[in-house]
């Protein structure tokens, strides 16, 4: 981590990766798309709206590895004070933000033929919710200390004090049973049949690829306001 | 009830906002980066 604590040299790994990332995603989240809406059989008993399955789970990953992350650079800032730590956090919030907002989508649109309703105040769908507010919430913080000219410590802190709401998230259908349905992968195997769950890693692997390219574009640009502000500093001084 | 307009909905709304994501991105890169040069030039 600290090998990277230099923008510069950040910068000469990033400017490839933003793009191989972005290749290698696309490819992967297209075809298993593809794959998913055409190859595979419906399921026995949800029928064809299984098929949500293939953009709805990465994006419940998505939204909670990207808390974790956050929680990760708010850890480095405040312990290391690694100095890209504050510009990873600010950069990771609104690709978290969106991906928990399709995953709230994506499941309510599911909900509606398998349960009936377009929304239930379950502990997952309003764990996952309490999420999505605890990313606005984040990044406006962060961008009212940035603006102020803070160091973002506000932000760290929140950070990690919002990482409570994950394991919430991930064990809310043990302790609460009601309408969503219990863990069906697991670190020991997926209870799901591999006729319907071979797409599956494509589009893991494939958003989270597109998530880690916006996130380098995000620190990129970033990295360059932060550039352009030094030299225009320099210039009214000089 | 026919699913398809729900597995179709769903899809959209990931597709269209994970493409909005890229973009804003995209965008927003290289137009700092664009100003970073530009200033660097002078």
């Amino acid at each position: 981590m600290h090998a990277l604590a230099n923008p510069a040299r950040f910068l000469r790994l990033a400017r490839p990766a933003t793009s191989w990332l972005l290749l290698i995603g696309l490819a992967l989240a297209v075809a298993g798309m593809a794959a998913g809406l055409t190859l595979t059989p419906p399921d026995y008993l949800q029928g064809q709206t299984v098929r949500i399955l293939y953009i709805h789970v990465p994006s419940a990953w998505l939204g909670m590895a990207g808390w974790l992350g956050i929680a990760g650079a708010s850890v480095s800032q405040l312990v290391w004070r690694h100095p890209l730590a504050a510009v990873a956090g600010r950069a990771i919030a609104p690709a978290g933000a969106t991906f928990a907002a399709i995953c709230l989508l994506t499941g309510s649109i599911w909900g509606r033929p398998t349960w009936g309703t377009w929304w239930e105040w379950d502990g997952r769908l309003t764990s996952m919710l309490i999420l999505f507010f605890l990313y606005l919430g984040y990044i406006a913080l962060a961008s009212a200390e940035r603006e102020r000219g803070g160091d973002g410590r506000m932000a760290a802190i929140f950070g990690i004090v919002g990482a409570i709401n994950l394991p919430i998230i991930h064990y809310s259908v043990l302790w609460w049973r009601t309408l969503h349905q219990g863990q069906s992968i697991g670190v020991g195997g997926s209870s799901i049949d591999n006729s319907i769950l071979w797409p599956l890693p494509l589009t893991m692997i494939g958003f989270t690829c597109l998530f880690g390219a916006a996130v380098l574009m995000r620190m990129r640009a970033q990295l360059a306001e932060v550039r352009v502000e030094a030299r225009m500093r320099r210039m009214s001084r000089s | 009830m026919n699913p398809w307009p729900f597995v179709v909905g769903a899809y959209a709304v990931a597709v269209a906002l994970t493409a909005a994501l890229l973009l804003w991105s995209l965008v927003s890169m290289r137009k700092a980066e664009a100003a970073a040069d530009a200033l660097r030039r002078e």
